[in-house]
């Protein structure tokens, strides 16, 4: 019998590389699938989603920079910490969601798994989906991909790490930065990998996280002009409309996937045409 | 000169003048410029404090690479900060180096911005070191060149060594060179006067010698203008008007950068000196990145949504 009381954990946002609070002060209850209480994680408002935008922005021109390489060996990075704190991650997902051991476990490599693919995509996408065009002059004319700028996302509620992987990892992968709202009602393993991007050597505002309410974010989202793009993955289907009419205004690319694909790497890319001239 | 009556020029008097001064409250005045920077401002009143805010911008750029491209550009934003927005006010002045005074008043003129003064940074800004030849100089030459506020720069050095009468004498010719040509705001560089005590004895000094203005600072120096420092200026200006029923404007300048900084700065002006000093005769602040931030801002009050600083010009 221990007379050590116990540490709780206090989930706070991820913003710019520190672990602010929510700005409104706020937060809500989240409770294991047994129902019973496990945190109070903050509930973030939309002034925190302003101040993330801008962290991302800051971040966007260096990330940008990056070379493909770089990039793809912090996004390896990023699954070898995962890989180090499987159990923690393990223990959450079953904390949360009704899974059995062998599920959760499953989930987590799946998600080291897929980040170490994205890892892989960095220095190739640009040859797959970039190309040399035939012009009728002396020029060769170069199509070239790349990163829109600060995209926004919506995790899906289920599976909180591996859905939240799978929509961050190729948004990345391709050098723009985002800011992204966790699974609301299992948001403790995407506030644990905060922990892991934060020992990974990815700068500071790469990516961002909020843990909050869907419908009171993600309008702010839409609207917001500084947001280049944004991923509505997580939303139910019957809130896209809505959204995508909110965004039009900066002709926001709005998308929305169902599973792993090179085309969400290339949803979150433009292209740019480059002329060269023959002999020079 | 008359020196309000406070001083008769002469070193003895300075001294004395200045050493009558009450002290500075540090960790008082840190906690009450802290305490007034909680004041949470919205709505209407937000709205307004933006529009005066940017009435009180003095837009400036001191750059070595300024050219006549870049100060006839930011000319144009002085007169209308918002292109599409015709209701966006004109900032309080547009802040220059000396050489670029003439190109900023004739473009000034052109676009039909007689209403916006040119500032010029005079007495060899930014460290002040010259000798005084060339600080009239300087001074003559740029309201010669049309500049109709000059901000000049004390000899820290010499305030710091404890030559306040030297101090005071540069500002008294300078004040001379100004005449009724020239507003005269007075740079202290507080981040280099160490302590609060000093920043409200150089106040005291320069007001008493016929400043226009007070400044905190140039923009080369970090700590620039800190609430503490300003609240200290602030006070000294109020403390003065009660003395000799002279107002003094104050422009703090300096890693003013945000909305918010500079909502926080008009707290500090009505709780501290009142509302009286809320308008761009006694009231400035120096900045470039400001302006935008205060345009965007407004934007989001008008439109409902954030907006993106590719919505606003460059600098």
């Amino acid at each position: 019998m221990s007379n050590r009381i116990d540490v709780k954990k206090t989930y706070k946002l991820y913003i710019n590389g520190a672990f602010p609070r929510t700005e409104s002060g706020r937060t809500y209850e989240i409770k294991s699938a047994k129902g019973v209480f496990v945190a109070n994680p903050c509930l973030a408002s939309r002034k925190d989603l302003r101040d993330a935008v801008v962290a991302a922005r800051a971040a966007h021109s260096g990330w940008n920079k990056a070379t493909a390489y770089n990039r793809g060996q912090i996004l390896y990075r990023i699954a070898e910490m995962l890989e180090g704190r499987r159990a923690q991650f393990v223990d959450e997902i079953m904390q949360l969601t009704d899974v059995t051991k062998v599920k959760a476990e499953k989930e987590v490599t799946d998600s080291v798994d897929r980040l170490v693919w994205y890892a892989g995509w960095t220095d190739k996408i640009a040859s797959l989906a970039g190309s040399t065009n035939p012009v009728a002059g002396p020029f060769y004319n170069f199509t070239i991909p790349e990163s829109m700028g600060v995209v926004a996302a919506i995790a899906p509620e289920t599976p909180s790490l591996f859905g939240f992987i799978d929509v961050v990892a190729p948004i990345i992968t391709s050098g723009n930065t985002v800011v992204v709202l966790a699974s609301t009602k299992a948001p403790l393993s995407a506030m644990t990998f905060a922990e892991v991007l934060a020992t990974s050597d990815l700068p500071h505002g790469v990516v961002n996280i909020l843990t909050g309410k869907k419908e009171e974010i993600a309008p702010w989202m839409a609207s917001h002009m500084d947001i280049d793009a944004l991923d509505i993955s997580g939303l139910p289907a019957k809130q896209h409309g809505p959204i995508k009419v909110a965004g039009a205004e900066n002709l926001k690319r709005i998308h929305s996937f169902k599973s792993a694909d090179p085309g969400r790497i290339i949803a979150f890319m433009e292209a740019k045409t480059v002329w060269h001239p023959i002999g020079l | 000169m008359s020196f309000y009556g406070l001083v008769d020029g002469g070193d003895a008097s300075l001294k004395s003048y200045l050493n009558n001064l009450s002290g500075v409250d540090q960790v008082g005045a840190e906690a009450r410029a802290a305490m007034l920077a909680t004041r949470s401002i919205k709505t209407s009143s937000k709205r307004w404090a933006i529009d005066t805010a940017i009435t009180m911008v003095d837009l400036t750029t001191l750059e070595g690479a300024d050219t006549p491209g870049k100060v006839k550009a930011l000319c144009t934003k002085a007169v209308r900060p918002d292109p599409t927005d015709s209701t966006v006010p004109s900032v309080g002045a547009v802040c220059v180096y000396n050489d670029m005074v003439s190109v900023a008043r004739t473009h000034l003129d052109l676009i039909g911005g007689q209403h916006v003064p040119v500032a010029a940074v005079s007495t060899a800004f930014p460290s002040g070191r010259a000798s005084m030849v060339v600080k009239i100089q300087d001074t003559q030459d740029a309201i010669d060149a049309g500049a109709a506020e000059i901000d000049m720069v004390i000899d820290r050095g010499a305030f710091l060594a404890g030559r306040y009468i030297d101090v005071f004498n540069e500002i008294v010719q300078i004040r001379q060179v100004c005449g009724d040509k020239a507003h005269l705001k007075v740079i202290f560089e507080t981040g280099e006067l160490v302590t609060y005590d000093n920043v409200r004895k150089a106040s005291f000094l320069a007001m008493a010698a016929g400043a226009d203005f007070i400044k905190t600072s140039t923009g080369k120096v970090a700590p620039a203008a800190t609430a503490p420092v300003v609240l200290v200026m602030l006070e000294a200006v109020r403390d003065f008007y009660e003395m000799t029923n002279a107002r003094i404007g104050v422009k703090p300048a300096g890693g003013i950068r945000n909305t918010k900084d500079a909502i926080k700065q008009l707290v500090l002006v009505n709780e501290t000196v009142g509302p009286d000093w809320l308008n761009p005769k006694l009231f400035r602040i120096g900045a470039s990145a400001l302006l935008n931030d205060l345009l965007m801002q407004r934007m989001k009050m008008d439109e409902g949504y954030y907006s993106s600083p590719q919505y606003v010009t460059m600098d």
